[in-house]
């Protein structure tokens, strides 16, 4: 937050300065639409960014300032000088408050009530006491120009290919070790530069979705709506350029959402929509451009209302309706339209739009509507991808190395392997990859490659907007990070090619673009299903688990979360003793569980497992890999320590029954202060020798006097004993000498009946 | 007022290009192809740290294929991003005149997009030409 922080004031303080030339100018000629548009622009911004950063006194003061405007602009108001003096005073105020933020002083807000005051129709004009304006805080940031960190980033680019060539002039002519030690050195410092260079012009694009959570959250709350926020493909790394043009956008577009779109619980209870309103943000690269969809379950535009809003502003309602449909849509973006009835701290007036678009053109993208009137909308912020970061998958195809991105791999297969098949339909290709059929496309077919020369050997499964398809290619390469360019329109123009980079090698490559690959090969996929099938994998988290080989030779899993630590102990500490195998550890025994053969090792490794109380061993082999474990798994024939058996790489793996483990071995308790158990009264000789081990293994403490802090769980006692009972309120259980009760209403127990004694003092004591 | 032109040889013609759109000329190594694009487009070539766009030229003016492939090419900046221009060879640089064509006069097919006008050396006329013309893909081409 703090970094959000942070911009924030940077921001406004840049704005502030280029706004005072507006000012000055609205001032002398107040009717200046544009430079009133500005000054609109400006607090409005400031109350979006305000909204979630909770600063709660900017946020009144330019909510007021903004409503005066908004009259303004609707005609409603004139602006004479004393209204302009109000709104620059506010403004004023806006600066010294974010100045006073960064300096981390306090200001004290006495004058902002009459700021707001001075801001009414018909106000008494105040005099402002000038306000002191607070040094600024140096910050441990500067800003740079862009040009500047090009320049050094294609230095940067030649530096590498210059040690590349050097580097293969002295493999070449054999140089003594000392040079290669240096060049070595000079390698490294030169990786190093890379790296640090890069992030100076490049952002996760997760610096911009990182606020979303909050926002969402906060804003739904205030509203008193409930929303659940997915993301995707906050991973992708992009031009911070592009990154901070595309913050105050996304803002709004996502806050526009959740205050227009998004219904109230009880209506969307009406419409047979589930509570849960659902926005979604995802960042993906298509072809040369970024695409930000932001897309809701809410009601809409209703076009219908959007006309009677603009009709009522004064627009021929004729000449709207004769508008296409899409052009309707479109005058969301229009200054000053709202279907909305009420003005909310949170959106507003459909105001905002209008700034959305201005601000997405700058940078030369541009917004698509896709509306379903009471279903929901979706908005696609599309924008000129000027590079990225991506990590790659090279793939070789035709003796030529192409690169996709692996964010749309799901993974990649082998052709002939037992689970992948290929088959045709008529003519057309399917794969078959463990029951899931998709569509099969040729990539050296595709590229226009001889298909004989060499045959698709590996299937790479990507996913694309609505579906997957598998993707055939000869070769499967390396794994790379790429600096990614747009690349010639010449180029771009195929269709099939996302941009173009390069690589060490010193040779370009091209990025494929899969989505491209899709619709050249003519591919069609459902939408709406696809945005179901991701919610219903978010819900289910994956788990991880360890993969290692048993002493049986068996490689199993078990969830990694059980594990408490993985030991070596000596063979010593396991021994055969009471019953089952037990290990020695640093703080007491406990229940070891074997398969296979153990005597004859030196040493075992131990998975030390817990289940929050109780603690057991299981010895391995050897211990393999943290895998994910897969959902699927098939259930075991057998009740036994495997629950079942799961597909890893095709592979099958059995998995262990933690519980089958825990409930067969786990029944000492370590953690837990087992419950005490008074014996009490005479006999207690007999009952301390006779009952103590039975009562210890069904897991009681057993006393035969209380320490001052204890109290018991449970006392014991022979029947007809009156000295027992006098400990406070312990439930009382009775032992018997005679088999069969004397007397039918006698609740005590036959001493030598040990499920009887053991289930009476289970229910005494609690349910044990 | 005489203007800088480059003398290049093109396609076996002399052809003059005016030196505001040469930004250098370079010998272009390895050319990576790219699959699926026009005839136009040789492929992608690395000029050190940077990716061009080479255009085979013969392809642009609608010629058949040369038997030796040049390997020359003149570094034009368009639109934002970098094309080689592949020419047979270069001659020198020199200010002329440029030149309407003369009227009456009409290109041949390749050619008509391309030419611009003509200098004259040594009262030879050469045919100026417009590389833009050359490069395949551009939203807008400018007269």
């Amino acid at each position: 937050m703090d970094d959000l922080l942070q911009e924030f004031i940077a921001e406004t303080r840049e704005t502030l300065e280029a706004l005072s030339g507006e000012i000055i100018a609205w001032e002398a000629a107040p009717d200046d639409r544009e430079r009133l548009d500005a000054i609109f622009r400006f607090v409005h911004t400031v109350k979006g960014s305000c909204g979630f950063l909770d600063l709660p006194r900017l946020a009144r003061l330019s909510h007021a300032a903004e409503d005066v405007l908004d009259a303004v602009r609707s005609g409603t108001r004139l602006p004479d000088t004393r209204l302009v003096n109000a709104v620059l005073a506010i403004v004023d105020r806006i600066g010294v408050i974010v100045e006073a933020i960064d300096a981390g002083s306090a200001l004290d807000d006495s004058g902002e009530d009459q700021l707001i005051a001075a801001l009414e129709e018909g106000a008494v004009v105040l005099d402002q006491a000038p306000v002191p304006v607070p040094l600024r805080n140096p910050t441990r940031s500067v800003r740079l120009n862009v040009d500047l960190l090009d320049r050094m980033m294609s230095g940067m680019s030649d530096m590498v290919l210059a040690r590349n060539e050097l580097a293969r002039r002295l493999r070449d002519e054999g140089a003594d070790p000392s040079v290669e030690a240096a060049l070595e050195r000079l390698s490294l410092t030169v990786a190093e530069m890379r790296d640090t260079v890069t992030r100076t012009r490049m952002q996760k694009i997760d610096a911009l979705f990182s606020a979303l959570p909050r926002m969402v959250r906060d804003t739904g709350a205030e509203l008193g709506k409930s929303v659940m926020l997915h993301m995707e493909g906050s991973d992708v790394e992009l031009d911070r350029e592009m990154i901070e043009m595309m913050r105050d956008p996304l803002v709004h577009i996502v806050r526009n959402s959740i205050d227009h779109g998004i219904e109230f619980p009880a209506e969307r209870r009406a419409h047979g929509k589930r509570e849960n309103g659902r926005l979604s943000v995802a960042a993906r690269q298509s072809g040369n451009q970024i695409i930000i969809e932001i897309s809701d379950d809410g009601r809409g535009i209703d076009t219908e209302r959007l006309i009677a809003a603009m009709v009522a502003q004064g627009r021929s309602e004729s000449e709207l309706r004769a508008l296409s449909e899409k052009a309707k849509l479109e005058l969301i973006f229009e200054a000053g339209v709202s279907t909305k009835d009420s003005v909310t701290a949170i959106s507003g007036r459909g105001v905002g739009m209008d700034v959305v678009r201005a601000n997405v053109e700058q940078i030369g993208g541009r917004i698509e509507l896709s509306n379903t009137p009471g279903k929901g909308l979706r908005i696609a912020i599309h924008v000129p991808l000027t590079l990225s970061i991506i990590a790659t998958i090279g793939v070789g195809v035709g003796g030529q190395r192409f690169a996709i991105s692996r964010q749309v791999i799901e993974e990649i297969v082998r052709v002939g392997g037992d689970a992948i098949r290929i088959d045709m339909l008529g003519d057309t290709a399917m794969a078959t990859v463990r029951d899931r059929r998709m569509p099969l496309v040729d990539l050296g077919t595709m590229l226009g490659f001889d298909r004989d020369e060499d045959q698709a050997r590996m299937l790479v499964i990507v996913g694309v907007p609505g579906g997957s398809y598998a993707l055939a290619v000869p070769q499967v390469l390396d794994h790379e990070e790429l600096v990614i360019k747009p690349a010639a329109p010449a180029v771009m123009v195929t269709g099939v090619y996302a941009g173009q980079t390069l690589p060490d090698s010193g040779l370009p490559m091209l990025l494929l673009d899969c989505a491209g690959i899709a619709a050249m090969a003519g591919l069609q996929f459902g939408r709406e299903i696809a945005i179901d099938e991701a919610v219903v994998e978010e819900q289910a988290p994956r788990v991880s688990a360890l993969l290692f080989d048993d002493l049986d030779g068996v490689r199993r899993l078990v969830p990694l979360a059980i594990i408490d630590r993985i030991e070596p102990v000596a063979i010593e500490s396991v021994k055969f003793s009471a019953g089952r195998l037990r290990l020695s550890t640093e703080n007491g025994i406990i229940p070891l569980v074997v398969q296979g053969e153990w005597a004859e090792r030196h040493s075992l490794s131990v998975l030390r497992l817990r289940d929050g109380a109780a603690e057991i061993g299981y010895a391995i082999g050897e211990a393999l890999d943290i895998v994910t474990l897969p959902e699927k798994i098939a259930p075991s024939r057998d009740v036994g320590p495997i629950a079942g058996v799961v597909s890893l790489d095709g592979e099958q793996v059995e998995l262990l029954d933690l519980y089958w483990l825990f409930s067969t071995h786990g029944a000492t308790r370590s953690d837990e202060k087992p419950p005490l158990c008074l014996i009490d009264g005479v006999d207690t000789a007999w009952m301390k020798t006779f009952l103590k081990p039975v009562l210890e293994g069904a897991g009681y403490r057993v006393a035969t006097k209380l320490k001052a802090d204890e109290t018991a769980a449970v006392i014991l006692t022979m029947n007809g004993d009156a000295s027992a009972a006098k400990n406070g309120g312990a439930p009382v259980v009775r032992l018997r000498h005679d088999a069969t009760a004397v007397d039918a209403r006698d609740a005590s127990v036959y001493r030598y009946d040990r499920d009887g004694l053991l289930a009476a003092l289970a229910v005494s004591a609690g349910g044990r | 007022m005489p203007q800088l032109f480059l003398i290049a040889h093109l396609a076996g013609r002399a052809v003059a290009i005016e030196s505001g759109q040469v930004e250098s000329v370079v010998d272009i190594g390895v050319v990576v192809p790219v699959p699926g694009a026009d005839r136009q487009v040789r492929g992608l070539a690395a000029l050190r740290s940077r990716v061009v766009t080479v255009i085979d030229t013969r392809a642009a003016l609608g010629l058949p294929p040369a038997d030796v492939q040049a390997t020359r090419a003149v570094i034009t900046h368009v639109e934002g991003h970098h094309y080689a221009i592949m020419v047979d060879s270069l001659e020198d640089v020199a200010p002329f005149e440029l030149l309407p064509l003369s009227p009456g006069i009409v290109l041949d097919a390749g050619w008509r997009g391309t030419g611009c006008g003509l200098i004259e050396r040594d009262g030879e006329p050469v045919l100026a030409i417009d590389l833009r013309a050359l490069v395949p893909g551009l939203t807008a081409i400018a007269a």
